[in-house]
């Protein structure tokens, strides 16, 4: 499957990632090689394979839903680009 | 220079015990091997002044007489790690003056045992990579050399290989999505072990891929592996799918004695094309587990050839997930926005900024196979495929085989620079051999177990049956004894 300019600037925009407009034909032509590869997933008959949805089987163990953790805003904020007065601080957002 | 970084852990904790050796000697020794290597840029953040209050701390407990394996042992842990105040980035720009608040629960048992922590380890972006050379610290260096050339330690635990092979320290932390603790362990002629999915917490260290990443040790024998796996694994109510079951004692499993085992010899796993040194490596391999006593069986693992595809649509698409938290909101990079720029330009351009090329290829491909209208075409197929991938695992052990033998890699290690031009599918194949077994869930150790014509280590891989880590190091214990493997690079750094 060939992608084309198109598909890459939508991918790029859905990953949240800034491409310039001149690096999107390399881009296409990477994704189109990788997918080519991929592709080879179609010589499977996985007819009546289920999706495997984990690799141990194992049922995941459940917790009291209780609270464990908190009062920590000072070491939540420590490491944030931009926080003020105990929040993380963001562009204004107008919708 | 001291010798001392020489010791393997086992050795190590033997003279600590006796009294023949101090942690802090011990440590001061590797702290001055860490120094004189800076060509290698294995260690990518030291940390001497925490290391020397471990080895104080170890010495005193040593004296007490409560010394766990691990207690003084100088270790590397891979940038992965969360370590708490350390920064630990990933290998990433994004992650730039992290400093983690809190401490994964891997570095807790490693530190609760004992252990010293010298600094942090060079890695690939993410975690993304064979050769470590999508690190933000620049490439890891290999320390077997042949020529005028710098060669790669493999990836992405490239730091990890590096340093345990130059004896900079004992032992060292890796991480393995499709092969990242294995292939660089064979690429620098030490041992390294994945465990099964679930054996080792994943709490507290950066996800590529969720359900393929396991953590392990880089070891210098197989006896160390043994040990610091056993302080590595165990139940954590913090990682939902760590596995709530007793860890065995792993080097009281070493007797060498495979006697009555049955070893499978995958027929798939001889490609086309496959170097004539790695064909002899494997055959003799082979040869020495029959002449150990095991019975040797030709088994068929037929979706073999559909692993690296599958591989390439889970984890970029778990990678795609995972990786959405750097946004510039929270923690590391933010970019510096232009006059009227909003929200969105700012996650798109903070990720632009901070994520490597590989990565961000990775997080697009992952985004592409998820999206709507592809989401059954490649992720689905890629999971029913997984499923197949393991089934064939499984019923190689439902027919009595207890490891399975492979070549680890398919070359010995390259030169830094030398897959600059290929096609990414190319750096791809170095995990032809050991990508099945993330996907099966599988514990995969590598070996090292010969060199190539022009003086290279090249390692075998065993695979073993989901939670016989215990059986898999006996039998990677009876290799190493029948390969007898002792060359060390020479040292030019």
């Amino acid at each position: 499957m060939s992608i084309d300019i198109e598909t890459a600037r939508r991918v790029a925009k859905l990953a949240r990632i800034k491409v310039e407009e001149a690096a999107l034909p390399a881009l296409a032509a990477e994704f189109s090689a990788i997918l080519g590869f991929i592709e080879q997933l179609n010589e499977v008959d996985v007819e009546g394979i289920e999706p495997m949805t984990s690799v141990t089987p194992m049922r995941l163990k459940r917790r009291e839903d209780v609270v464990t953790d908190g009062n920590q805003q000072a070491a939540v904020l420590r490491n944030a680009p931009d926080a003020r007065e105990g929040f993380f601080a963001v562009p204004k957002v107008v919708e | 220079m001291s010798d001392l970084p020489k010791l393997t852990i086992s050795a190590a904790r033997d003279a600590l015990r006796k009294g023949d050796l101090s942690a802090t000697e011990l440590t001061e020794a590797c702290l001055g091997a860490v120094e004189g290597a800076g060509a290698l840029n294995a260690f990518v953040h030291q940390t001497p002044d925490l290391a020397r209050q471990q080895a104080a701390d170890a010495d005193a407990r040593l004296k007490s007489g409560d010394a766990p394996d691990l207690c003084g042992i100088p270790l590397g842990i891979k940038d992965l790690f969360c370590t708490k105040g350390v920064p630990s980035q990933a290998g990433s720009n994004i992650l730039r003056g992290f400093r983690p608040e809190y401490e994964s629960t891997v570095t807790t048992r490693l530190f609760g045992a004992g252990a010293v922590m010298l600094g942090k380890l060079n890695m690939d972006e993410f975690a993304m990579g064979s050769s470590n050379e999508t690190s933000c610290y620049g490439d890891a260096v290999n320390p077997w050399k042949i020529d005028d050339r710098k060669l790669t330690p493999g990836g992405s635990s490239g730091g990890s290989a590096s340093a345990v092979a130059a004896d900079l320290c004992l032992g060292a932390t890796g991480t393995d999505t499709g092969g990242s603790i294995r292939q660089p362990a064979a690429f620098t002629g030490i041992t390294g072990i994945k465990p099964t999915y679930g054996r080792v917490s994943r709490w507290g260290i950066v996800a590529f891929a969720s359900s393929l990443d396991q953590a392990g040790p880089m070891t210098k024998d197989v006896r160390d592996a043994a040990i610091l796996l056993g302080a590595m694994s165990g139940h954590d109510p913090k990682d939902s799918t760590s596995a709530d079951l007793a860890v065995p004692d792993f080097e009281a499993a070493l007797t060498g004695d495979i006697r009555g085992k049955t070893i499978g010899i995958p027929k798939e796993y001889r490609m086309e094309g496959m170097p004539a040194e790695i064909e002899r490596l494997w055959a003799d391999g082979t040869a020495m587990l029959r002449d150990a006593g095991a019975r040797i069986a030709d088994i068929s693992l037929p979706h073999t050839r559909y692993a690296l595809p599958a591989y390439y649509v889970i984890a970029p698409a778990e990678a795609s997930s995972n990786l959405a938290r750097y946004d510039g909101v929270r923690f590391g990079h933010r970019a510096r926005l232009a006059q009227g720029d909003g929200i969105t330009e700012m996650y798109e351009k903070t990720r632009a900024e901070g994520f490597g090329h590989e990565v961000q290829r990775r997080v697009m491909v992952g985004t592409y196979v998820l999206s709507a209208g592809f989401y059954d075409a490649y992720y689905n197929r890629a999971r029913r495929v997984r499923a197949l991938i393991k089934r064939d695992f499984e019923e190689a052990f439902a027919a009595g085989v207890d490891a399975i033998l492979t070549p680890a890699t398919p070359s010995a290690a390259f030169g830094l620079g030398e897959m600059a031009d290929a096609d990414p599918i190319q750096m791809y194949l170095n995990d032809v051999f050991t990508v099945t077994v993330n996907l099966a869930g599988l514990p995969g150790i590598a070996v090292p177990a010969g060199l190539d014509a022009r003086g290279l280590p090249l390692g075998l891989q065993l695979i073993g049956r989901p939670w016989e880590e215990a059986d898999l190091l006996n039998i990677a214990y009876s290799l190493e004894a029948s390969a007898a493997f002792v060359s060390k690079p020479a040292k030019w750094w």
